[in-house]
């Protein structure tokens, strides 16, 4: 029995060991080349500087205005797919149990359709938006975003739901006297904390990098303009792709650390009592 | 119609509250519904009509003659076949990390950073994944440059453009995907039937192919079938690596959007499109049918 747990531990070590490396070559490398001019191999941290020095260039301006789309984009997506969802899943758990099986397909159904796919449909719809309903703001693209979004924000809130008791909740604050508002914002919002924490998190993660929309229907956002910039200055971009693959990475363990703290705490408690 | 029966069902527990009634309920849930309609559902249609809609509207079998024509045949067939050994590479790789991760004590920080950066090396890579390629294997890569005292071993500078640099890219997504895919399934191996097949005088071997092969084989052909559509639909890692033609279907989708004033291109996105949704619809039929026989174990 020793023998082969011993074993298994020096197997779990090196696959892991490999795979960590694997995982960590590509982004050692994309900084590496963030610094490295090109032809004489030369280090020096222009790419940063112009980043981060306060400059001004063509490059910088296309990425600023990416970068600004995607962030008001990311805002608008949560707030759209939270303000959308949530009153519906709660709606359809307390009062049309019915149509839980319903709103669960339609939410995972972006997860089968490829996006290439739906941009192919979406095309037409954002010729009606761009022309006779609002213009052709990049921002107007959150809209879709919502879509590809759906499926976390669905998931996070499905585990949030299930993880409270929705019904004695929402009928005691009601026999409070408490309105439905109310009841939405001030019982289940408090109580569902962590479940909107990374369905935001998802949301922001998904929008800032979301490539095809944007690309295909000719807007700017990060992505693209992340793709233009690499086409004549590659150290900038890598700069770029660095901060946001890092920052997402960062941005998702902590929270995954976040909500383990979280659960560790209520366990602990429950256990006392 | 049943809902209003629950409702007022319900509402006898305490009937003092004046309740909404059924209809009123149901009108809840109308912006969600319409929201899907017109971003969901409604571009799922257009594309479906519009693989049989000439430009005026009339109806056309171009789209769908140009799917079938040589050309788009093969795009197909280097889509499916990179998807295909992707998904196995991923399945194979991802596979014995979940088993190593699942060997590791359950709610560790390492293994919680582990699963954290696999999701997001998954999912969140596309074009940035592509540009951390080139810094590493492209002509002026840190692997290339260390490399570069063996030029047996140095990477051609076009590799990263061709099919199999592309290739070796969607592993990089690939693999963290089937670790989280299949991480639940080797969870849900029960030491007991280790130490059962132990006890009954089974090797390691026996365990492998009689006991944990045959449990998991469901999940791990489900695993597969997600990898494989994942691959096939996957667009801006291809879009960024690769620029001159295109060898994929996301890429040709996109040529034939660009181009869709040309003569002879009606409806030639749309039924590329079309053809994308049945392949996946495929996958993802076998897919259920798949993780119905695994849920056979999960209890």
């Amino acid at each position: 029995m020793g023998r082969v747990r011993s074993r298994g531990t020096w197997f779990r070590r090196i696959v892991l060991s490999l795979a960590v490396v694997y995982f960590l070559v590509p982004l050692v490398s994309l900084a590496d080349f963030s610094v490295r001019f090109p032809l004489t191999g030369k280090v020096d941290g222009a790419a940063w500087v112009a980043l981060f020095g306060g400059g001004q260039n063509d490059k910088l301006n296309l990425l600023t205005e990416g970068l600004g789309n995607s962030l008001v984009m990311a805002a608008m997506a949560v707030v759209i797919s939270l303000g959308l969802l949530l009153p519906t899943m709660v709606l359809v758990r307390l009062r049309l149990p019915r149509l839980s099986k319903v709103v669960e397909f339609v939410c995972l159904l972006p997860l089968t359709i490829p996006a290439v796919v739906l941009v192919v449909g979406l095309a037409p719809v954002y010729l009606v938006i761009s022309t006779k309903v609002l213009d052709s703001n990049t921002i107007w693209l959150a809209f879709a975003y919502v879509i590809l979004c759906l499926p976390y924000v669905y998931r996070a809130l499905d585990s949030g739901l299930r993880a409270i008791d929705l019904r004695t909740l929402s009928e005691t604050a009601r026999s409070f006297g408490a309105s439905w508002p109310t009841v939405l914002f001030r019982v289940l919002v408090p109580n569902l904390r962590s479940a909107l924490v990374s369905s935001v998190f998802m949301t922001l993660a998904v929008v800032l990098g979301e490539f095809t929309f944007a690309r295909m229907l000719a807007r700017t956002n990060l992505q693209t303009a992340l793709f233009e910039i690499n086409l004549s200055d590659g150290q900038i971009a890598a700069a770029v792709s660095l901060v946001v693959l890092g920052g997402t990475i960062v941005l998702l363990v902590t929270l995954d650390l976040v909500v383990a703290l979280r659960e560790r705490r209520v366990h602990s408690r429950a256990g006392i009592a | 119609m049943t809902a209003v029966t629950t409702t007022t069902g319900r509402d006898a527990v305490h009937a003092s509250r004046p309740v909404l009634p059924g209809a009123v309920n149901a009108l809840g849930t109308v912006p969600f519904f319409a929201y899907t309609a017109v971003f969901l559902v409604l571009p799922t249609v257009l594309v479906v009509v519009g693989a049989f809609q000439a430009r005026n509207g009339a109806f056309t079998l171009n789209g769908i003659s140009q799917l079938l024509s040589p050309r788009t045949v093969d795009i197909f067939t280097t889509s499916l076949w990179i998807s295909a050994l992707t998904g196995l590479v991923g399945t194979v790789a991802g596979g014995v990390i979940a088993y190593a991760l699942s060997l590791s004590p359950e709610g560790s920080l390492g293994r919680r950073v582990m699963v954290a950066l696999m999701s997001v090396t998954a999912q969140f890579g596309g074009v940035m994944l592509s540009f951390a390629f080139i810094a590493t294997i492209g002509i002026n890569g840190l692997v290339t440059r260390l490399l570069a005292p063996f030029p047996a071993l140095t990477p051609d500078p076009g590799f990263l453009s061709s099919l199999s640099g592309v290739a070796l890219v969607y592993c990089y997504f690939q693999i963290p995907l089937m670790v989280i895919v299949f991480l639940p399934a080797v969870e849900g191996l029960r030491p007991q039937w280790r130490e059962a097949t132990e006890n009954l005088g089974g090797t390691s071997w026996t365990y492998w192919t009689r006991v944990a092969g045959p449990i998991l084989l469901p999940s791990l052909l489900g695993s597969f079938l997600l990898l494989f559509a994942n691959a096939f639909s996957a667009f801006a890692t291809a879009a960024a690596l690769i620029s001159q033609q295109s060898v994929l279907v996301p890429l040709e989708i996109e040529s034939a959007l660009r181009n869709e004033n040309d003569l002879g291109m009606d409806a030639y996105a749309q039924a590329l499109a079309l053809g994308m949704i049945l392949v996946v619809a495929i996958v993802m039929a076998l897919y259920a049918a798949l993780m119905k026989r695994a849920a056979r174990w999960a209890a």
